[in-house]
Parts: structure tokens; sequence; C-alpha cells
């Protein structure tokens, strides 16, 4: 169990995740990126820059 | 049956009996809708002066098949649970006539939102019963939960008020409306106008709009600010949905706000709620509030974005005006004024896909 980054929910992470992979946060959906496993560390996953047309 | 006692209504013994005055509308459409689906309430009558003897599902289509016919109002028994769905002005003047009937009245209008007659002078035409006012509470369970339990008369809270409240409540209970300008702009469906209709609500007319009905004094804006305490500048647009209003908020506050700040006060009042879900700008194809995602459930959706070059925080919210803003609203508080599971009878979270709600 960790923590997002965003909004400070608690994070479960599966037991086989590996860092560099990219998970959410079911609380407030951000993306996050697994940097480590062993403590979990999860940091902000980089954004895709997306037009969003409006 | 799981509940326990409370108020006056006794649970334990058997289904709880519920009738609805006024349930050809909408929002008594829903109502029918949620109660016939209800596991621990069973209906008994649904009125409609101009729809009496037919089924309810001749009006509802929904309802096709269900084994219930409109009645006279004056044909209203006593029953356990009485919800009224009738236009403003109505309930105030019957009131003393429903609590005869029934031990619980459940009130979809305006009539007993407000506190004080001196509201309803300032916000509508007056108020004819205005010694019931302190007897009423505010239906709206994420605000006024711990006044439900043992409630005689419910005040289900008007739509655009209800999407506003939500968004901006952990706001102010967070203090972080202290001192803030705020502007709120909602936008809501047509089912909001109610199923009589006039000119202005025809398709033709209807169809397309971006029609703002009420850029200053709207009603609602009483109820915000009862329960926020804090003046809001408030505006509504109809637009082209048929259910559904979402409100965008402009928070400008007094000092500084950060993000971390924004997610203790969401978090800390709704991490536990079992109707209001976080949607503040994740990832997905729906990263704010969507009246979509919510149409046809109690559920709302409320988010924020901190816009820290402006000194801004705005707060989104959506919901389903003729459920979590109506009929909704009014069974919540009444599984939580009798003791029942909160959840019961509303556990529908949604359709995805769906079209125009």
């Amino acid at each position: 169990m960790t923590t997002c980054t965003e909004c400070g929910a608690d994070v479960a992470l599966h037991d086989d995740a590996e860092a560099g992979e990219i998970v959410d946060c079911t609380t407030c959906g951000a993306e996050l990126e697994v940097i480590d496993v062993s403590p979990p560390v999860l940091e902000k996953a980089p954004e895709l820059e997306e037009d969003w047309g409006e | 049956m799981a509940a326990t006692p409370t108020g006056d209504v006794d649970v334990d013994t058997e289904a709880v009996s519920a009738s609805i005055v006024g349930a050809s509308g909408f929002a008594g459409g829903e109502l029918l809708r949620l109660l016939a689906g209800h596991p621990e309430f069973e209906l008994s009558q649904a009125t409609s002066r101009e729809y009496a003897g037919k089924s309810v599902g001749s009006v509802h289509p929904p309802l096709r098949g269900t084994d219930l016919r409109f009645s006279q109002p004056g044909d209203l028994e006593s029953v356990d649970v009485l919800f009224t769905a009738t236009p403003h002005g109505v309930t105030m003047e019957h009131i003393d006539d429903y609590q005869d009937a029934a031990e619980l009245v459940v009130d979809l209008s305006a009539d007993f939102r407000l506190d004080t007659e001196a509201q309803y002078d300032e916000w509508y035409d007056g108020h004819s019963c205005p010694e019931k006012l302190d007897v009423a509470q505010y239906a709206l369970p994420e605000v006024n939960r711990e006044n439900l339990a043992g409630a005689d008369v419910i005040a289900s809270g008007g739509c655009n008020a209800t999407a506003t409240i939500l968004g901006l409540y952990p706001l102010a209970e967070a203090g972080i409306l202290d001192g803030a300008d705020v502007v709120v702009d909602v936008k809501v469906g047509s089912s909001e106008g109610g199923a009589g209709g006039g000119a202005a609500s025809s398709h033709a007319e209807r169809s397309g709009v971006v029609r703002p009905y009420a850029p200053t004094g709207h009603r609602h804006e009483a109820e915000i600010e009862q329960w926020l305490g804090q003046s809001v500048s408030f505006t509504c647009h109809a637009v082209d949905m048929v259910r559904g209003a979402s409100a965008t908020c402009h928070v400008f506050p007094d000092g500084p706000v950060s993000n971390g700040d924004l997610w203790k006060a969401y978090r800390g009042e709704y991490d536990d709620e079992p109707f209001v879900r976080m949607q503040a700008g994740g990832s997905g194809t729906y990263r704010y509030p969507e009246p979509k995602a919510v149409a046809g459930t109690n559920h709302a959706e409320v988010g924020f974005e901190l816009d820290a070059s402006n000194e801004r925080v705005v707060v989104f919210s959506a919901i389903d005006n003729v459920v979590k803003g109506s009929a909704g609203q009014a069974v919540h508080a009444a599984n939580v004024a009798l003791g029942f599971e909160e959840t019961a009878g509303l556990e529908f979270a949604g359709l995805h896909p769906v079209g125009s709600p």
C-alpha cells in the first residue's frame, strides 16, 4: 500500500507491479508512475499533451 | 427487516407503506420507479387528478406492468410515509392533512426547504404555514444527515441548489469560502421545467438552446446561501439535455489555497459518502463531472481544478436533476430517517456509453 501523490488516498499496487508501470488512483483518477516497488514509490505520470479541441 | 425502529414509523414489523401525491409528473414518476424497486417500501397509492383510474405505466413507461393505478388526491388513505411531488405552494396548504395521513412527509417542492418565513417573503410569495418550518429538515444527507433520523417532515432540495451545494460544501466546511467571491453557473436539462411545460418548453423552442433563464435572483440562491453561509452570484442556463444539472463554480478565495488543501477538504467530506464520486482531472475520457455519467442515478460527481495564476478554484458538480436533485434525494433521506440501509433502492450506478441524458 502506498499513497497517491495527488489526493493522498491509499493506492494498493498489485503483487507483481514493476517500476515504470502506470497505475491510476481509484479515488481521484490520477495516473501515477511506479518509481520503485520496495518500498513502493509513486510519482504523477507524465501527461500526454492532448488537444481536447476546445 | 434489518432496520431498527426510528421516529414514529415502526419499521420492524413489515414493509413500510408509501404513497405519492402528485405522481404523474417527472419527479413523481421517478419516485414511483425508485420505490417500486425498493426493498423496504411497499407502494400504496399514487395520486393524480388528471390520470385518476389509469395505470401508472400508462404515464411512466418504465412502470408498465406495475399493478397500480392513479388515485384522486381526495381518496388519499393513511400510510407510513407520504411523498409529495406537487407544485410549489400545495404542500404548505395541505401539510396538516398530509401529516394526519402519514407519520413522515417527504416533500419535493420548495415549500419547506428554507428556515424562516422571512426567507419565503424575500424569495417566494410568502408562506401559509410558517409554524411548520421549524419542524422540517432539509433532505440532502451529505449536509444534514444527523438531523434526519426521526424527522416528521423532510424537504428535498432544489436540483440547482443540490448541485451547487455539493460542489461547494467541502470548501465552506474547510473555511476556504470565508471572504471568498463565488460565481456559480448551472446548466440544466428540460425536465427541470416539469411535465407540464409552456411555450418556451416546446421541442421547437427548447431544442438546441443555451438559454440564460435566470441570470440573477434565482430562488435556489436562498437554499445555497442557507447551507454554505455565504452569498453566491448565481446564473442558470437551460441547455439541450433532458436530464442533468451541471454546476461550474468559480471561487476566488481570500487567501492562498493549495491542491493539497483542496483534496483534504473534499476527501474529508466525501470519502465515506455512498453517493458522491470525485472526478478531478485524473485520467480517462471523463476527467471532470459529467451529467451523462450520473444520468438515472442518485450519484453526484464533484471535482475541481486550481487556477493558481488567477487565484481561482473552479469547482464542477454534476447530478441527475430528477434523481439526486429530487426523487432520489428524497428516498435517500427517507432511508436515513427510517434507519434503512442508505443505499437501499438507489444502487443503480449509471450507463456507459449513453447518449444525451
